[in-house]
């Protein structure tokens, strides 16, 4: 996603460390830098030139702080910023005092509304609020097949009216059906059209002024060129669009479409998609995602998701005994069977920080886990909870009960030790090695 | 017939013209010389226009040493004329467009048809089985996205607007062998043109890329030449993340063109340049409107040409 942009700000940054003081020569490289890799990213012109000229007032003015280095100095003001442009704090959806509320999701062909509006509806039922889908698209062939599989696929009722329908019409019974059928939440799909198509834009206008919606949520794919401000921009002016949505973020772009979009807009980016399948959304948090693009991944989404996966009791349990330093096969296998249900291994991965570095290029296999149970499996009780006991007839008779060789249960127990070790460094506060230390939002 | 085409193509980069020629017009005055601060403007127009950074510098650089070697460039359209010549050069590669009225060079000629996510592959086959059929070919589809809800009856209904029979295969079948059975089936009912639809997918998935990796081998393995084309369609509103896509689809399926789809939204299509140019694969068709019409062969010449006609 952002990956390579965070690269770019590395390489930048290499260059800053290890000199004592900010020369005004040293900051214009690194600025110059700073905007090639957001111009490479995507961001528009326009916005990275603010972006450059707001760190350029900021670093100037300021004197470097005793306890940072000056690479330190300039990584803290363009995080700071990029917060900034991104949008501050994390926006929840408005909902309605009295339901059904109403959401509208609207963008280009292929942006992902119908799946997102599928998304969003498994999202609010999680959360006990009965949604309705209103398949409002008529003009892509099968969209309403689409919505009405992936509604199955989640349980939620979706209402159609026959094809050559009004678009109009469809949304407006739709809303209705929603309040006579008592539900919480009614998204509506629409199709996706040109911002220049002025016929088409008129239509959601129509619907707008038909449905009243609460939210109308701007979805944009996070690849979007160069452009996407201006077709933000005609959306925004059209139908004064509530908040965005960006869809595939699982993708390598580098989404400077984003930082665009939300400064020309100024309207907040509230969720992001992150994989083709249902469960695939996630609250999109402004601060996280600058310390991504800084390189310095996104711990707090990783302890969210963990927390989804992992009863709360059981979170509490494992972090008290984390403090204590003792941790054993039973919690290894306990977080492996967690991870499992969190979804696929390298978009979690891609989550730790530094880690997009260092597993750049290494396949992460869902099989591999297979094994590592396995071979848990096979221990007595005894053996998990106390590790050091597991000499080489243990170790022979491990193998042999759970398929594998001697090698890979030889490779797992060191793994363990390592990850033990990792546990004991985290639990007692200290960072891995390097000189970087900067403040992270909320932790 | 070709006016109308140009006209087509100049409607669909209308945007895009506006865009760069109007602000090269505005940024570069009538008379003097260019100084550096203009050329750095120019280079942010072109940048605008998805040309990306790096080509962008490179077409600026030329622009300088012209410059340099005593060339009086004064006013906006001397300018674009060396801009224009730049593009021209950079796109102009041998082009081999996709053989439609023209003999086909093997029967079944199998068209393999990749992307991303929502950049139009469907919409493109239908299009493209439309002007087959047209043609007067007789036309087969493969629906090898069994995964995406409801790809397959989308498929279909393009099949029934083109009047061609397709390949259905239960949704959450194994894609490669529903391409293998498909080619079977071309073969068997001596079909002229076999175009396969492949699900969307990301190209830094690794499984997925690897499936399609098993797609194009079952075909080579139903037959040993095919597939004959394996298009890659790229959404021209995509920024410079489609040389990502192009590079990553290039190494599992080797790409024989490229599809630019959505060209008549907004400013882009400057990604055209840095494609011909890093990957040197051609862009064969282009997407200018949603129409069955309006999926046209792409001309370098007349793109940069449109790119900076007033």
């Amino acid at each position: 996603m952002f990956e390579r942009l965070s690269e770019r700000f590395d390489a930048v940054f290499r260059k800053l460390r290890g000199q004592a003081r900010l020369t005004e020569a040293n900051i214009d490289e690194s600025l110059r830098e700073i905007r090639r890799s957001l111009l490479e990213a995507d961001v528009n012109f326009k916005v990275a030139r603010a972006f450059i000229q707001r760190v350029k007032e900021q670093a100037v003015g300021r004197t470097v702080m005793q306890s940072l280095t000056p690479g330190q100095q300039i990584i803290k003001i363009v995080h700071d910023e990029l917060v900034v442009l991104l949008g501050g704090d994390h926006s929840p959806l408005t909902l309605a005092s009295v339901p059904p509320t109403v959401v509208m999701l609207v963008g280009l062909q292929g942006c992902g509304k119908t799946t997102i509006a599928a998304k969003l509806a498994r999202h609010f039922k999680m959360q006990n609020r009965p949604p309705l889908l209103v398949a409002g698209d008529l003009y892509r062939p099968a969209a309403v097949d689409q919505l009405r599989t992936l509604g199955d696929e989640i349980q939620v009722p979706v209402f159609s009216l026959p094809a050559g329908s009004d678009p109009v019409e469809v949304c407006q019974q739709g809303v209705e059906e929603g309040r006579r059928t008592n539900r919480s939440v009614v998204i509506l799909d629409t199709a996706g059209r040109l911002s220049i198509d002025t016929a088409m834009m008129e239509e959601l206008e129509r619907i707008r002024q038909t449905t009243h919606p609460h939210e109308i949520l701007f979805v944009a794919d996070s690849m979007l060129g160069q452009d996407a401000v201006e077709t933000a921009r005609r959306f925004h002016d059209d139908l004064a669009f509530t908040g965005v949505i960006l869809t595939k973020m699982d993708g390598d772009a580098r989404g400077g479409a984003a930082l665009s979009i939300r400064h020309i807009t100024g309207k907040p980016i509230k969720f992001v998609g992150t994989g083709e399948k249902v469960q695939d959304l996630e609250a999109f948090h402004p601060d996280r995602m600058a310390s991504r693009i800084l390189g310095m991944g996104d711990i707090l989404s990783l302890v969210e998701k963990a927390e989804q996966a992992i009863e709360h009791q059981k979170a509490q349990e494992m972090e008290e005994r984390l403090r204590k330093e003792a941790f054993t096969f039973e919690d290894f296998k306990e977080q492996l069977q967690a991870l499992k249900t969190m979804g696929p291994l390298d978009q979690l991965m891609s989550m730790v920080p530094g880690a997009g570095k260092a597993l750049k290029g290494v396949q992460l296999e869902e099989g591999a886990f297979r094994h590592v149970e396995a071979i848990i499996n096979s221990m007595t009780q005894q053996e998990r909870l106390q590790p050091h006991i597991l000499n080489g007839s243990r170790r022979r008779r491990i193998a042999r009960g759970s398929g594998t060789s001697i090698q890979e249960v030889n490779r797992l127990v060191k793994q363990f030790h390592m990850m033990q070790r990792m546990v004991k460094q985290m639990s007692r506060g200290r960072p891995g090695k390097g000189k970087m230390r900067l403040p992270m939002p909320g932790m | 017939m070709l006016g109308r085409f140009l006209d087509r193509i100049k409607d669909g980069l209308a945007r895009t013209r506006s865009v760069v020629a109007g602000q090269i017009a505005a940024v570069v005055p009538s008379s003097g010389q260019l100084d550096e601060e203009i050329l750095e403007e120019i280079e942010e127009i072109l940048i605008q226009a998805d040309v990306g950074l790096e080509t962008s510098v490179d077409m600026l650089d030329t622009l300088r040493e012209r410059i340099r070697d005593g060339e009086r460039l004064t006013g906006p359209d001397a300018v674009m004329q060396v801009l224009k010549e730049q593009v021209a050069a950079a796109v102009a590669l041998d082009d081999n467009g996709l053989p439609i009225e023209d003999e086909l060079p093997a029967r079944p000629y199998v068209i393999l048809v990749v992307g991303v996510n929502g950049v139009g592959k469907t919409t493109t086959i239908g299009k493209l089985a439309k002007r087959y059929a047209d043609a007067g070919r007789q036309v087969l589809l493969a629906a090898c996205d069994t995964f995406r809800a409801a790809a397959i009856p989308q498929l279909e209904i393009w099949s029934q607007r083109a009047g061609v029979d397709i390949i259905k295969p239960q949704a959450g079948a194994d894609p490669a062998s529903v391409a293998y059975d498909a080619l079977a089936a071309a073969r068997a009912r001596h079909v002229d043109v076999l175009l396969v639809d492949t699900a969307g997918r990301l190209h830094n998935k690794a499984n997925l890329m690897e499936e399609l990796g098993k797609i194009r081998r079952s075909l080579a393995k139903q037959q040993p030449d095919a597939p004959h084309e394996v298009l890659l369609v790229l959404d021209a509103t995509t920024g410079q993340n489609t040389l990502s896509q192009a590079r990553h689809f290039n190494q599992v399926a080797p790409l024989t063109g490229l599809v630019l789809t959505k060209l008549d939204g907004t400013a882009k299509g400057g990604i055209a340049i840095a494609l011909r140019q890093e990957l040197g694969i051609p862009v064969k068709l282009i997407g200018v409107g949603e129409g069955v019409d309006d999926l046209q062969p792409f001309d370098a010449q007349v793109f940069a040409e449109a790119m900076f006609s007033r």
